[in-house]
């Protein structure tokens, strides 16, 4: 091979590049290597530091009355259980509408829109993904709560309802690329294969493409979920701020908070270092052990995919 | 008797790659009919045509007829499900569903609406000897399909296709992934079909096409170049372009 100016550019320069190659290399490894350690200390530091500010909540606050039914920060009662079925029924609730949504959509893109609507529909959907979520709590207070309001005839539209759809919202995007994904990744002679045993376009959908695209879509309602959990502002905003415990079907209609909105609400006026300073901490560690847990399962189940699909190869 | 008949069949895709000119050819029934020519003659899109799984494709125009028993299958009122039920199609690259090896045969007949477990097994017994896989997985059966060789996995491809006792079965190049050994043993399978099936054959190889060829086709740029008796065409081709190609002077 030559260059326009005849020197060869094989030939000469390779063993010099060869050894100057090398040393770049080991530079690269080990920058590679640091970052990729580091991400794992900051993690660790990270939850250090939420363990050193939250334990002291275990040893300040009876643990009955820490995991009670009453948040009165104010009184002195920090019982963190009204905030965690406020998170739970939020998050449920969301799930329940982002889900069915969330998949749909992504089979509408993946198998039943021509291709040029799902040239403008995908981006289009990854966009409301990047919507700050403050964007949506402001829609959220403006226009969904008041329909809430008249519609179901409520005292206030500030409930776990409208905090439930409007995470629904923000976890969609996540789940429709995701699973859009997957399902794109599905070999198109699966679908061929189904048709050919006479398979109708739904029940190859159905029975073949989505199955078989089942890890990427479970990771995809994975992450949606745990966008759900973290999401902060926009329920803060819409959920009505009222610690009460949710427990009854009714609850969803009523005000409740949620963990991440309590920490964001009250941390910037306590005292530091003072018991509630504490407790709120202690929530950050419980929604740090809940993250944990979703992603553990989420990976576990792509893990145990893999290893089966491993297993059968080998 | 002649099952299938091409009429003036024309087709173009939208990006204009491959497509049909005018083609008209007569598939006679009990017999293998091969397809055969290089790389983006139109053998697979004429194949397609057959189960209408072209109707996925992004094509642009259509013409000409395609009869099935003398009734037009191009026709938009034709029950596509009906007919690919009738027509059944084995892949290039063995395309196993994820299921076990049962689970692939019984998929079907269980869209049919066919529940019954005896009817099943009966089925899966009789399509597995069939395609000559019975010896080899039916101690098996609840074993991820996945798992077969790839010989064994395309021959449970032509297994879940009989099992829906079609008339027609179609093969796009069923042997290209294969070894002498399974594509022997696929081959043998379909010599042993044609007694009660109308079987058109894209073969992977010009050698192949010789080998299995009752009837053949040369298909060329999308033109029907000749058809006639496999034994006639391959060794005192009509055509200049066709005797080239199978002294392989091109291709």
């Amino acid at each position: 091979m030559k260059d326009p100016d005849g020197k060869s550019t094989l030939g000469d320069r390779a063993p010099e590049a060869g050894r100057r190659f090398n040393w770049g290399e080991a530079i690269i490894t080990r920058l590679i290597q640091l970052s990729g350690y580091s991400a794992i200390v900051f993690v660790g530091l990270i939850f250090l530091f939420l363990v050193r500010q939250g334990a002291p909540a275990l040893f300040e606050t009876p643990l009955a009355e820490l995991f009670g039914t009453r948040w009165y920060p104010i009184e002195g009662y920090f019982g963190v259980l009204p905030l965690l079925t406020g998170s739970l029924i939020v998050t449920v609730g969301a799930m329940a509408i982002a889900v069915p949504l969330g998949i749909g959509t992504a089979m509408f893109i993946s198998e039943i829109a021509p291709r040029w609507v799902r040239e403008i529909l995908k981006p289009l959907v990854e966009l409301l993904g990047g919507l700050p979520s403050v964007v949506l709590g402001f829609l959220g207070i403006l226009v969904l709560s008041p329909y809430l309001r008249l519609f179901l005839d409520l005292p206030t539209g500030l409930t776990a309802l409208a905090g439930s759809i409007l995470l629904g919202g923000i976890a969609l995007p996540t789940i429709v690329s995701i699973a859009e994904d997957a399902l794109d990744a599905v070999p198109r002679a699966y679908r061929d294969a189904a048709l050919a045993v006479g398979a109708t376009p739904w029940q190859t959908m159905w029975g073949v493409t989505l199955p078989a695209a089942r890890s990427g879509v479970l990771t995809a309602v994975l992450l949606g979920m745990g966008r759900a959990v973290g999401e902060t502002m926009a329920v803060m905003m819409v959920t009505g701020n009222a610690p009460v415990l949710a427990v009854r079907l009714s609850s969803i209609v009523s005000p409740v908070r949620t963990m991440t909105a309590t920490i964001a609400a009250e941390m910037g006026e306590v005292a530091s270092g003072s018991p509630h300073y504490h407790v709120l901490f202690f929530i950050g560690m419980l929604l740090f052990v809940i993250s944990l847990v979703v992603n553990v399962i989420a990976s576990a189940v792509v893990f145990r995919q893999r290893s089966r699909s491993e297993r059968i190869l080998s | 008797m002649d099952k299938i008949v091409v009429d003036n069949l024309t087709l173009q895709y939208t990006d204009g790659t491959e497509s049909l000119r005018g083609v008209s050819m007569t598939i006679p029934a009990n017999a293998i009919t091969v397809l055969f020519g290089p790389a983006g003659g139109g053998k697979s899109s004429l194949l397609r045509c057959i189960n209408r799984l072209n109707d996925l494709a992004d094509v642009k125009t259509v013409s000409g007829r395609v009869l099935l028993d003398g009734v037009n299958i191009l026709d938009p009122a034709t029950d596509v499900v009906a007919l690919r039920r009738k027509v059944g199609m084995v892949f290039a690259r063995p395309v196993v569903l994820p299921f076990t090896i049962r689970g692939n045969i019984t998929y079907g007949l269980e869209l049919m609406g066919i529940h019954e477990a005896a009817r099943l097994d009966e089925a899966v017994e009789q399509s597995l000897r069939l395609a000559a896989l019975w010896d080899e997985v039916h101690e098996r059966l609840e074993d991820p399909a996945i798992a077969l060789s790839g010989g064994q996995q395309q021959r449970l491809c032509l297994a879940r296709s009989l099992a829906l006792q079609p008339e027609v079965i179609l093969l796009d190049e069923p042997t290209s992934g294969l070894d002498p050994i399974s594509t022997g043993k696929v081959e043998a399978a379909l010599q042993e079909l044609k007694k009660d099936y109308t079987i058109v054959l894209v073969p992977h190889s010009v050698q192949q096409a010789g080998r299995t060829a009752d009837f053949a086709a040369f298909l060329l740029q999308g033109e029907l170049v000749e058809f006639g008796v496999g034994k006639d065409l391959f060794t005192r081709p009509s055509d200049q372009r066709t005797e080239d190609y199978v002294t392989g002077r091109f291709g």
